[in-house]
């Protein structure tokens, strides 16, 4: 009976991150809309979008190898897999042990792999922009992201999610100066990731300052909508793990508690989101590996403070 | 079982022998290569039984005179073995096919089998003679097989800096060895064994080890060797070198140091952690800078011998300080992820070879759309890629992630310099795997993927059936020991047991076949089932896609945002591929920097863009110490054309002065 309960919050786990990744996306976009006065599309645009995409043919490049047409399905099925290793209403998923946060950082890793040598399938000089910048970018956010893992994981002795929430939700762990840098890098790291203002620009079809979507360039139809909503899952895994680590409340309240304060969650986040991005400018991309130097250094400032606070 | 294995070396020196004079006749390549592959497997086999069992030995009367030559095959010996077999009987398949393209067989043929028996005997020798023999065996075999295609630029000089460097490493683990034997000068390892030197002594031969071993391994910065002569060897035997005598090396480092100098130091812990970080992020930094495919895969050697000292020098840091679960831990992910580089980079160099095959090309920026020409290849080579750049599934990510696991268990450690190097060190590692898949997107990507180059690449062939046999054959191999972790770990506990006194939880009970390092409340991680959800998951969306999404799909030229520019030069190259990752590290570690060069206004010269890339390991240590020997030799040049009388005189002020320092001494 257990197991069944378990298969089925699993199975709740991952259609729910399925269906609301779009919705969040939405919402960042409607935010920064209204920021600019606009009236922005709705925040179901998204889903709208997906239709669309799926309905419609693809053109694919005459060169293009059977990489370039197997990897969308890779990237989403691979991302969809991270998305439901991360507890979002309630801890103790069914297979949440199958892979801790190591795990989900190097399943993500897979992910920008597959996608970095799909955009350079075609040779065009767009793919190799957008992969070089993209491994670049990522080879600083990586260890960035790996030492912040370090730090949590050496306050709550477990590089397991569910355990990190459930030590974090009930222990007296206070206010420590290790988990606000881990926090702050956190978010530097989440924003390089996603490909979010100022590091890249997801709205933009500016060339030179492309990253995420040179990639994406030659990609249409179905294969498009399954980049679009690996990218949309990706945003929202991102926003569950800092909600799961630093705000791990209602995880333990039961499903509907848990369910609710986790839209609560959703909806600030993308409105953080949005304003963040209407306050800052994108950044040159040289400048880019100073930022993200800079979360680096944090987190890993993090972890030696550790003993220096604690006197471990 | 140790008889069974000596019985395999005999047979390998007499294919050696035989391969002397077969090797122009038109079998000879399958009579030695087949050869090489029948007695590796035996090998294997001989190794994976005696994983388990307790310490064989023998003595035979050959070597020194009166003393015999020892061997031994206990739990470690056999786990090297293991790793020397499947590593030879991969690259013996692969011969089969590969060496037809060879020009001159009777260069390569006599060679290889002498190489593997080199290999082979110095995982099972028991006394520091047998040892060294072994190890100079290996050395002097490889270097013939590197200068095998010495009319080729640059083999030569490789050739040349690998001989002084296989010296140097032979004389660092002498006078090591000179050092354990003490003052009865026993020279088997039991005698070692029972010796405990001073702390003096020991730190000596742990330091001299280190130079001896690691030169051989590649650590930086004596890996300068490495990336000259590995590409220069066929590709078979670079496979070997690399993913195999590297290996072999690290045994050395783990007899000497774990075994033969009893309980270890924390700083000693140190001082190997300090070193594997240095030399895997400038090993995959080396590797990203290069364009030539097999001097990549060499550089990228380095960085994962880093990893693997990473590992050892935690294991040494917790045995040192009596914490001997995470001692095996530690110890646990550095022999994983030696059993996986030599999978995955064996395979990657056949990769590299089909590759050379079918063009003649090792320079990337010549290459480019085999993935069209070669599928198969493409594939395999792909597997590899993903499993160096420790991605999940597959193999190499829980080796690294086992470290991972032991670096957290570092607040245990009561000194500061350790807690405070262990984490420096989780970050090295952290950037060296995140630079590991930027390496390799590009050497697939520049590769494999685009558009042709050049009209070799465009005409590339397929390769012949026993390369592909290979290359599958350690693909599988690596997507099973990523998805079945938790048997590569019990089948390395007796060698844990033996080096740490104590070894991983067993992993086969646990349920779904996950691996837990410490406690399931701490970190688990199922390949297995991430693996099959990724499986299930992916096919899932393509039926769902395929059920409710359109179908239609048009071939059409390349978008790019609508200036499709169709001559191949336009895309990416491997330099443009790696500039940025140049400007943020490069600036740093290799001084490097561009200069653009514009043509006087009216000019129509065009405009040229040179990059200056130094490097930092080569002018600090190797380029002062070639210019004090070439200074030393042009002074010495003067005593070449002396009188009889003068040598004479010569002698007797030398024979003066011993005696004097002699007397002083006394």
């Amino acid at each position: 009976m257990a197991v069944i309960q378990g298969l089925l919050v699993q199975g709740v786990q991952m259609t729910l991150v399925l269906l609301l990744a779009p919705l969040l996306t939405g919402l960042v976009r409607k935010v920064k809309a209204r920021l600019q006065r606009r009236q922005g599309p709705s925040v179901i645009q998204p889903y709208r979008d997906l239709k669309r995409l799926l309905g419609k043919e693809v053109v694919l490049a005459e060169n293009a190898s059977w990489l370039f047409r197997v990897a969308p399905y890779v990237i989403f099925a691979v991302t969809w897999v991270a998305a439901a290793l991360v507890p979002t209403f309630a801890t103790g998923l069914l297979f949440s042990w199958s892979g801790d946060l190591i795990a989900i950082t190097a399943l993500l890793g897979s992910a920008r792999f597959a996608q970095a040598l799909a955009a350079m399938d075609i040779g065009t000089s767009f793919g190799g922009i957008g992969a070089s910048r993209e491994v670049m970018i990522a080879s600083l956010a990586e260890p960035a992201m790996l030492m912040i893992v370090l730090s949590v994981a050496l306050i709550a002795g477990s590089t397991q999610l569910s355990t990190i929430a459930d030590y974090m939700a009930f222990s007296a762990v206070g206010l420590r100066v290790s988990l606000a840098l881990g926090l702050v890098a956190f978010i530097v790291v989440a924003l390089a990731e996603n490909a979010r203002i100022p590091v890249d620009n997801p709205a933009t079809h500016l060339e030179l300052t492309m990253v995420h979507e040179a990639m994406v360039l030659e990609y249409s139809g179905r294969h498009l909508a399954m980049i679009e909503l690996a990218a949309s899952l990706k945003l929202l895994l991102y926003v569950s793990v800092i909600a799961c680590i630093f705000v791990p409340v209602g995880l333990a309240q039961g499903y509907a508690a848990g369910f609710a304060l986790y839209l609560v969650k959703l909806a600030v986040a993308g409105v953080l989101l949005g304003v963040f991005e209407m306050s800052i400018a994108k950044m040159r991309v040289f400048r880019v590996p100073n930022f993200l130097g800079a979360a680096l250094m944090l987190s890993l400032l993090g972890v030696l403070l550790l003993f220096v606070s604690e006197g471990m | 079982m140790i008889a069974l294995t000596l019985a395999c070396i005999v047979l390998l020196l007499g294919l050696a022998v035989a391969g002397a004079f077969v090797a122009s006749a038109a079998s000879g390549r399958t009579i030695v290569y087949g050869g090489s592959l029948g007695i590796s497997a035996v090998s294997l086999l001989i190794a994976l039984v005696s994983l388990a069992g307790t310490p064989s030995t023998v003595t035979l009367p050959i070597g020194l005179p009166w003393t015999g030559a020892h061997f031994r095959l206990d739990p470690l010996s056999a786990f090297f073995l293991t790793v020397v077999g499947l590593g030879s009987g991969g690259a013996s398949l692969y011969g089969l096919g590969y060496g037809r393209h060879e020009h001159e067989p009777q260069r390569v043929l006599p060679f290889y089998p002498a190489f593997l028996a080199g290999l082979n005997l110095v995982v099972i020798a028991d006394d520091a003679f047998g040892f060294l023999f072994a190890w100079e065996l290996m050395s002097l075999a490889s270097w013939a097989l590197v200068m095998s295609h010495h009319r080729e630029p640059g083999n030569a000089n490789a050739g040349y800096v690998y001989i002084i460097m296989a010296s140097f490493s032979g004389l660092a683990l002498l006078l090591c060895f000179g050092l354990l034997a003490g003052p009865t000068g026993s020279y088997t390892f039991t005698a070692m064994r029972a010796v405990h030197p001073s702390p003096g002594i020991a730190a000596l031969a742990l330091v001299l080890a280190l130079i001896g071993a690691g030169s051989k391994a590649g650590v930086v910065p004596l890996h300068a060797w490495l990336p000259l002569a590995h590409p220069a060897a066929p590709s078979h035997v670079s496979a070997l070198m690399s993913g195999v005598m590297t290996k072999v090396a690290v045994y050395g480092f783990i007899r000497i140091a774990f075994d033969l100098l009893g309980a270890p130091t924390w700083w000693s812990g140190t001082l190997v952690l300090a070193i594997g970080g240095i030399t895997a992020v400038l090993g995959v930094l080396y590797a990203l800078m290069e364009h030539d495919l097999k001097r990549l895969l060499a550089y990228h050697t380095v960085e994962n011998i880093g990893i693997i000292f990473i590992g050892l020098g935690l294991a040494l840091a917790f045995g040192a300080n009596q914490l001997p679960a995470a001692a095996a831990l530690g110890l646990t992910a550095a022999l994983f992820h030696v059993f996986n580089h030599s999978v995955f980079k064996s395979l990657l160099f056949f990769g590299a070879g089909a590759v050379l095959t079918a063009t003649g090309e090792r320079d990337m920026d010549h290459l480019g759309g085999l993935i069209h020409r070669m599928p198969k290849t493409a594939f395999a080579f792909l597997v590899g890629c993903m499993a160096i750049s420790a991605l999940p599934p597959l193999n190499g990510f829980v080796s690294e992630w086992l470290t991972f696991q032991a670096i957290l268990l570092h607040p245990d450690l009561p000194q500061w310099g350790l807690k405070l190097a262990i984490p420096a060190d989780g970050a090295l590692l952290a950037l060296s795997a995140a630079l590991a898949a930027a390496c390799f997107v590009k050497a697939y990507g520049i590769t494999f993927l685009g558009r042709p180059r050049t009209r070799v690449a465009a005409d590339a062939r397929e390769a012949d059936r026993f390369s592909l046999t290979a290359m599958f054959g350690f693909a599988a191999l690596c997507l099973l020991a990523g998805v079945f972790p938790g048997v590569v770990i019990d089948l390395l506990a007796p060698v844990t047991q033996a080096l740490t006194g104590t070894r991983m939880p067993t992993q086969l009970g646990v349920e779904w076949l996950s691996i837990v390092p410490i406690e399931s409340a701490r970190s688990s991680y199922n390949g297995l089932l991430v693996f099959v959800f990724i499986t299930v998951s992916a096919s899932l969306t393509v039926l769902a896609i395929h059920r409710f999404a359109s179908h239609a799909l048009r071939r059409a030229p390349a978008w790019d945002c609508g200036f499709p520019d169709p001559r191949p030069e336009t895309q990416y190259t491997g330099a443009s591929f790696a500039q940025p990752i140049r400007r943020v590290y490069g600036a740093v570690v290799f001084r490097s920097h561009e200069t653009v060069i514009m043509p006087p206004p009216g000019s129509t010269a065009p405009a040229r863009i040179e990059k200056h890339i130094s490097d930092p390991v080569w002018d600090t240590f190797y380029a002062p110490v070639a210019a004090a020997v070439w200074h030393l030799s042009l002074v010495l040049n003067a005593m070449q054309f002396l009188t009889i009388r003068r040598y004479l005189g010569f002698v007797f002020a030398a024979l003066v002065i011993l005696l004097l320092a002699l007397a002083l001494w006394q």
